[in-house]
């Protein structure tokens, strides 16, 4: 702070800044304030704040393709789509590693199911293939059985891999309690890197799936496979490990019959010669995709990039549309049927305005359930509205309206249940009119109408603001009673983010859905104060 | 309360030339016309140039629910140019008698006649009526000269018209730089002025106004008094002011109509009110007032005896009774009661009186006494060179002219 300055500030009488003992002052009510409003804040953060930004980020993560099957994405990163070939050996040798651990981890389907949202037929290609991946490798370890029968020993595996303490620890181990962790034993890794591996993984899988011990158990064929893969690779030294076994190996395998992981796939399930199967996976592979939120306005993301989908396939956009409008709709009838009777009740004495108010708050006292409920048996073809109809000769028997499933029947079940909504925004607004305003106008010379259009109305255009946005973003995520009334052809986009909750779990694509909803909503939201202004909206006086 | 009297009495003087015929008379002459009051049961007491009232309620009754009448008879007529104040306590029913001048409320029975043509059937917006409320009721969503702009708008009127009488208006109540503002942007008095403004920017040829001062701190409330008089005065307006304000009623008005229980208890202008009260409400809702119970014992012409519950003797004007034996109440105002043997008659009955209290006021003196048994006896005294001030505990002998107490109905 410079001399100047210092000479600005304003000194408290003891010599502290103002602002310092401002500050100092109001500290102890700010933390009060805060106090009294934390219990909400926690509550809302931990149950509402951190669950939906959970559920948004859903709709771009795509974490599970590379977690998976970490090895077949990195060695498909050069492989191109656009060749029409099917990727090499190296990948399918990958894609066995990791199918043999996603299998014994079961997940495998998981990741079926995934990737059978972008692609029909994943799903049972991946479960397929989970069945009979283990077979896969087979023939190298019956070679070095032949090699030497020592290699079908588990206890063979476990001293050339397992770290001697843990080999101590293992065999002290009586059953009881946890069983030691498995580690490798040094310098094993370096020398042996895709085998050490797979060693690992199966040891892993043996003791926390199975709750085995692998001194116990013969190693996965893949084991076998990738030991092979290993010697087969140029410079190897084994020496270090100095293992014998491993010594004659080395030499044994060099006459070893080579077997092809891509042919053993091809014949599990011809499908993963399919250059646009393996286009999928490697369109998926990103740990973020925009696959979703393209899915959402009906477009997919294939391995060519961004297309549109086939128009008998189209549904988002349409339903988007559907529900804004609808909502559109819903607001506006609102706004007809409850101007009216909001200014009733802010004209009429209170006793009489009370009474009103408690039939326009009664529905709240009934289950939404139950009230959506009765619009069906109201609505129904041979409901109370069309025997009415009927029975006062308006229309015919045969000529029954449609007044359920379909649009006509959530916009009538949605204005009723909305209604209070803007009945109660638009009330306290207009409550705040004092009658002296229309009658100064009429004092003024006005007739009645030029009078409500020129000054009472413009004062009520508040709480037809705050109404209808109340009304609109409440319609526009409504679920149940266009579930209940809609039909098909009147349900809205939240029943089709509760069917991938739910029905046909698809959390990505519904959390895009969804996110795409939050922020049509802000940005009407943000529209509506650009034009109208956020200040005018009042709920009450 | 204390406010100088002259002005108003000038005023009225050079407005109407009232010549007030005797105290105790609720007649009046204006330039030789005379008009009509009455008080109670359409008992007609003068009724001379009908044609010439500007504003009339005939026999004017108003019932809500059916059963009660909140207006129970009203006659009033006033000619034009007048400024006449309804004042009376909440719920007397002088603002449902504006409203049903205006319009916004309908008549029950009766007649209410503007320039001779009855209005009940007229919708307020084509009575030609200016009005002022007690919240101004400036419309918020329009600046200022738009609110101005209002009335014209609704009359046609085209839009350089509408410019000249809008700026005309706004410097009328010197608020001519105020035409961009929005209402929200002012204060309660500027508000109130472009509210008056408002009110007279189509030349209505009569206007009404609300308690429109209710709102504002006791200063600007003396200023604008002065303004909307003059501003009344300048234009020539009818104006009826409903008010519960009665410095306001007294200060402002040409005569003033007291309301009370639906009916008006007396039309006078603000001197013959004050001085002249013709019965006890009207005495004691018009400024500060002594009353003392007793019954009358003797009339002789103008002047009469009472005998009070505690045995003594006043003397007293008899206003509101007319035998030997009434039950009454006599009024008194404070500033009229003399402890100074020498003023008084030498014949005057006079009472025993002890000082309870002395509370200097600055310009005047305030003492309560104790007299016939009552605790609030009040008297006033100026703050001249030679004016005793009195000791708490001291024990004075009061009278005072007959002319000055008045033997009111009990």
């Amino acid at each position: 702070m410079t001399d100047a300055t210092a000479q600005d500030a304003m000194i408290t009488a003891d010599g502290t800044p103002l602002k310092v003992s401002l500050n100092r002052a109001l500290r102890r009510e700010k933390l009060r304030a805060l106090m009294l409003i934390a219990p909400l804040l926690i509550f809302i953060l931990v149950s509402f704040i951190f669950p939906i930004g959970d559920m948004l980020i859903r709709s771009v993560q795509n974490g599970m393709v590379s977690q998976v099957i970490p090895r077949t994405v990195t060695t498909l990163e050069d492989w191109d789509h656009t060749s029409g070939e099917t990727p090499s050996e190296e990948v399918f040798q990958a894609l066995t590693r990791d199918f043999m651990i996603a299998v014994e981890r079961k997940d495998h389907t998981r990741l079926g199911t995934r990737l059978n949202y972008e692609r029909t037929g994943m799903s049972s290609l991946f479960r397929k293939t989970g069945r009979r991946v283990d077979d896969l490798g087979e023939g190298y370890t019956d070679q070095f059985g032949d090699l030497d029968p020592a290699w079908e020993e588990p206890m063979t595996w476990v001293t050339l891999m397992g770290h001697p303490d843990w080999i101590a620890a293992q065999a002290a181990w009586d059953g009881e309690g946890a069983e030691p962790s498995f580690r490798l034993r040094d310098g094993v890794a370096d020398v042996l890197p895709r085998t050490a591996e797979m060693y690992a993984a199966f040891a892993q899988v043996v003791q926390v799936e199975d709750e085995d011990s692998p001194t116990e158990e013969e190693p996965w064929h893949i084991v076998y496979a990738s030991l092979y893969e290993d010697l087969q690779a140029d410079g190897v030294d084994v020496t270090s490990l100095s293992a014998p076994i491993l010594t004659a190996a080395l030499e044994g395998s060099a006459a070893f019959e080579t077997q092809s992981m891509r042919d053993g796939f091809i014949e599990i399930e011809e499908d993963w010669a399919d250059p646009e199967v393996w286009g999928t996976i490697q369109a998926f592979s990103s740990p973020v995709t925009a696959g979703y939120f393209l899915k959402a306005v009906d477009l997919s993301l294939t391995p060519d990039g961004v297309e549109p989908v086939a128009d008998n396939l189209t549904i988002y956009v349409e339903l988007f549309w559907r529900t804004m409008w609808m909502s559109m709709t819903i607001t506006f009838s609102c706004i007809l049927l409850g101007y009216p009777i909001a200014w009733l009740m802010a004209n009429l004495p209170d006793r009489s305005a009370n009474l009103i108010m408690i039939l326009v708050l009664l529905p709240f006292w009934t289950s939404l359930l139950v009230r959506t409920s009765a619009w069906k048996v109201l609505l129904q073809r041979q409901g109370v509205v069309n025997d009415t109809l009927v029975a006062i000769g308006l229309i015919g028997d045969d000529g029954r309206l449609a007044l359920i499933n379909n649009v006509t029947g959530t916009i009538i079940a949605m204005t009723h249940i909305l209604l209070p909504f803007m009945i109660l925004p638009l009330y306290s607004v207009m409550k705040g009119i004092p009658p002296s305003y229309l009658r100064a106008a009429k004092s003024l010379g006005a007739t009645n109408v030029t009078a409500f259009r020129r000054v009472y109305f413009p004062q009520s255009v508040p709480g037809i603001g705050a109404g209808s946005i109340l009304v609109f973003i409440l319609s526009i995520g409504y679920y149940i009673t266009p579930e209940i009334v809609g039909g098909t052809k009147g349900v809205f986009i939240s029943n089709r983010i509760a069917y991938f909750i739910s029905d046909s779990p698809n959390w990505g694509l519904a959390a895009a859905l969804g996110t795409i909803l939050l922020v049509v909503v802000l940005a009407l939201y943000w529209a509506y104060d650009k034009v109208v202004g956020i200040d005018n909206v009042k709920l009450g006086g | 309360m204390n406010r100088p009297k002259t002005s108003c009495e000038t005023k009225t003087v050079l407005i109407f030339r009232l010549a007030c015929v005797r105290p105790g008379r609720f007649s009046l002459i204006i330039k030789g016309a005379a008009k009509c009051a009455t008080i109670d049961g359409g008992r007609r007491l003068v009724s001379t140039s009908e044609a010439q009232a500007f504003v009339e309620f005939d026999r004017v009754q108003k019932s809500y629910d059916g059963e009660t009448l909140v207006v129970k008879d009203l006659n009033l007529s006033m000619p034009k140019g007048e400024f006449l104040t309804m004042l009376g306590p909440s719920g007397s029913g002088k603002t449902t008698c504006l409203m049903m001048l205006a319009g916004f409320e309908t008549a029950t029975n009766g007649d209410i006649r503007l320039d001779g043509q009855p209005i009940n059937n007229i919708p307020p917006h084509k009575r030609g009526i200016g009005m002022v409320f007690q919240n101004y009721a400036l419309f918020p969503h329009m600046t200022v000269a738009e609110n101005l702009s209002f009335p014209l708008e609704v009359r046609k009127m085209g839009r350089s018209d509408r410019e000249a009488k809008i700026k005309h208006a706004l410097d009328m109540v010197q608020m001519g730089d105020f035409g961009g503002r929005r209402p929200s942007q002012l204060s309660g008095g500027q508000q109130q002025r472009i509210a008056l403004a408002r009110a007279l920017v189509f030349e209505p040829e009569l206007v009404l106004m609300d308690e429109p001062l209710g709102a504002l701190d006791k200063q600007l409330r003396e200023t604008l008094q002065f303004e909307i008089t003059r501003l009344a005065h300048d234009l020539g307006i009818t104006v009826v002011y409903v008010t519960h304000d009665q410095t306001e009623a007294l200060t402002m008005s040409d005569r003033v109509a007291v309301f009370e229980a639906g009916r008006i208890q007396q039309l006078a202008p603000p001197d013959e009110l004050y001085e002249a009260p013709i019965n006890s409400f009207v005495a004691q809702f018009i400024g500060e007032n002594n009353t003392l119970e007793g019954v009358v014992t003797a009339i002789q012409g103008d002047q009469c005896t009472v005998t009070l519950d505690s045995g003594d003797i006043i003397d007293a004007r008899p206003v509101n009774v007319s035998a030997v034996g009434d039950r009454t109440k006599v009024s008194i105002r404070p500033e009229r009661v003399e402890f100074n043997r020498e003023r008084l008659h030498a014949d005057a009955h006079t009472l025993k009186a002890e000082v309870l209290e002395f509370i200097y006021m600055g310009d005047i003196f305030r003492t309560r006494l104790r007299v016939a048994g009552s605790d609030d006896f009040v008297v006033k005294t100026r703050n001249a060179p030679d004016q005793r001030r009195l000791k708490p505990g001291e024990q004075i002998e009061i009278g005072w002219l007959p002319e000055d107490c008045r033997a009111l109905d009990a």
